[in-house]
């Protein structure tokens, strides 16, 4: 643990030291508390009651779904980046150790986008339920679902980082890594609806953003995974990129 | 445990195919600049990436400072390397860059300050790497590897684009490192430059070792001298060279063209012998020439 420890601090100077980076925890902010108070201000003035379908939590955290490509993003170029400009090669002669670099730009990048990512769905919660007391529609973190779907936001966009970050050091090309990403994040989705009903309607619920998003979402469509299910099997995805990257770190040249 | 520099004992990399180097063995001693010469594609980038670990070796090993890279616990604090001049990120600053080397070996922020001083970038310290010349980017990544004060040096063909300035500094800097009794480890693809830094040369061509010696034993190795003989009476001049053991090449416009000999002995041949020359001027291959007869066989794309 105590050779891991100046890794970690060196991997925090670079991540803390690029504008890029901090924009990412920015926009993560700015996209998940404007999407949270737009939404709020906008049921609350809207004519004529709210329906009882009506998900206040679900609400305020849609701006998740803007989140999880940022950070998604972010986690890829953390590593990519460094291969696209040759930076690697100064990593790894100071470490080379290259699995516990890996480790500690992952801990750090997961680290960063918890922390900003659990303050930021607070925020929002809190923010857009303010806003809905004018219809008598918000909720408190004391309704069922609402603490564990508002710090599961957090949660989730740390295990989304963590894909990135294992495609963007399996991949180490930005663009390839990132398409990949995207690919992970839509394509699985859009595909099994071409299978056959029955086997879609079981499948659907274990591709990768389906069953990420049910850690966020109080009002689930019936057969969906649970919420801690749903994460453990994103969750999956990622440790799967995540073990590809570190199998062929130490074997590749750089 | 440093004494013994670098060791590289038949270090061979095939890609598929393509063999880039070939049973290298080779030694790099403390105290002196040794150049490591070869045409381009001759396998220097990829023996020095295989030095840092960075490329496995299909063959043999490498060792520095008597042990594997990999095995150094902080590699900064024993080798120093400049790989390219570009091994940074465009949005961070000299500073922040070298503050992240540093701490992952241990090594004080101060450090951080005391490198950009010796290399002079501390004007520039807070700008962002995107705007530095190449002239800027090259000291970085000095500074870079003189983090740790490292008793190796390894600089991947430091001078490349420099302008005059650039390669001057480069040149003393490097030169000061070794008398300080580092190891400094210089690869370059012009002899030129390497004659003008270098004490030892290592000269490699298609991943094979050509040459393990002192510059000047390199030259005079690689390079024959020639004499240029102009006589009325080619014919006697001809056979007493041939007589005293030197070859001889008679150009179109009559010049003879003598090796195997000095310019003395054919000088005094000729007045021994009361052959009238009209010309006797000795001439010192170029190192270019040098160096060139020297990987003649070995340049992976040569003209045919």
């Amino acid at each position: 643990m105590t050779t891991l420890v100046p890794v970690l601090r060196s991997e925090w100077t670079k991540l803390r030291s690029l504008r890029s980076t901090v924009a990412c925890f920015a926009v993560v902010v700015l996209a998940m508390i404007g999407l949270a108070v737009f939404m709020g201000a906008r049921w609350a003035h809207q004519s004529g009651a709210i329906a009882s379908s009506f998900d206040a939590t679900d609400v305020s955290l849609s701006g998740v779904y803007i989140a999880e490509l940022v950070v998604g993003t972010l986690g890829v170029l953390v590593i990519a980046s460094e291969y696209g400009t040759g930076l690697i090669r100064a990593t790894f002669a100071a470490v080379p150790r290259r699995r516990r670099v890996l480790v500690a730009k992952a801990s750090v990048v997961t680290a960063g986008v918890v922390v900003v990512g659990e303050l930021a769905s607070f925020a929002s919660f809190t923010l857009c339920q303010a806003l809905l007391e004018h219809k008598q529609a918000g909720l408190s973190l004391a309704d069922p679902g609402a603490l564990r779907a508002v710090a599961g936001s957090g949660l989730y966009l740390g295990a989304v980082t963590l894909l990135g970050f294992g495609l963007g050091s399996a991949i180490r090309n930005t663009a390839g890594a990132l398409s990949t990403f995207f690919g992970v994040m839509f394509v699985p989705t859009a595909l099994v609806d071409l299978l056959p009903t029955s086997w879609r309607n079981v499948l659907i619920n274990y591709m990768p953003a389906n069953a990420g998003s049910q850690i966020f979402t109080v009002d689930r469509v019936h057969g969906a995974l649970g919420p801690w299910q749903g994460l453990g099997v994103f969750c999956c995805y990622a440790a799967v990129a995540l073990l590809l990257g570190m199998g062929l770190v130490s074997v590749r040249d750089t | 445990m440093l004494e013994d520099g670098i060791q590289a004992r038949h270090l061979t990399k095939r890609y598929g195919s393509t063999t880039a180097v070939d049973d290298l063995s080779f030694g790099v001693r403390p105290g002196m600049v040794t150049g490591f010469l070869g045409p381009n594609g001759a396998g220097k980038s990829t023996t020095m990436r295989m030095i840092l670990d960075l490329d496995a070796p299909t063959g043999g090993s490498v060792t520095v400072a008597g042990r594997r890279y990999r095995e150094h616990p902080h590699p900064l604090h024993v080798v120093g390397a400049v790989l390219e001049s570009r091994a940074m990120h465009p949005g961070r600053t000299a500073y922040d860059h070298l503050r992240a080397l540093a701490e992952s070996n241990g090594i004080a922020c101060r450090r951080v300050d005391e490198v950009l001083d010796l290399v002079g970038l501390t004007a520039v310290a807070r700008r962002r790497a995107r705007g530095f010349s190449l002239g800027m980017s090259q000291r970085l990544g000095l500074a870079a590897a003189l983090l740790g004060d490292p008793p190796v040096i390894l600089c991947d063909e430091p001078v490349n684009g420099l302008d005059p300035e650039g390669i001057h500094w480069i040149r003393t800097m490097l030169r000061s490192l070794a008398a300080d009794g580092r190891t400094v480890f210089v690869s370059s693809h012009l002899m030129s430059e390497m004659a003008e830094t270098a004490d030892h040369l290592i000269v490699i061509g298609r991943g094979r070792l050509i040459a393990d010696a002192s510059v000047a034993e390199v030259i005079t190795s690689a390079g024959r001298a020639t004499t240029t003989v102009r006589t009325p009476d080619v014919a006697r001049m001809v056979a007493l060279v041939d007589r005293a053991g030197g070859a001889v090449t008679t150009e179109s416009d009559g010049r003879l063209v003598v090796t195997g000999l000095t310019a003395a002995q054919v000088g005094d041949l000729a007045a021994a012998h009361g052959v009238a020359l009209h010309e006797l001027s000795p001439s010192q291959p170029s190192l270019e020439a040098a160096f060139l007869e020297l990987t003649r066989d070995a340049v992976e794309y040569g003209a045919a």
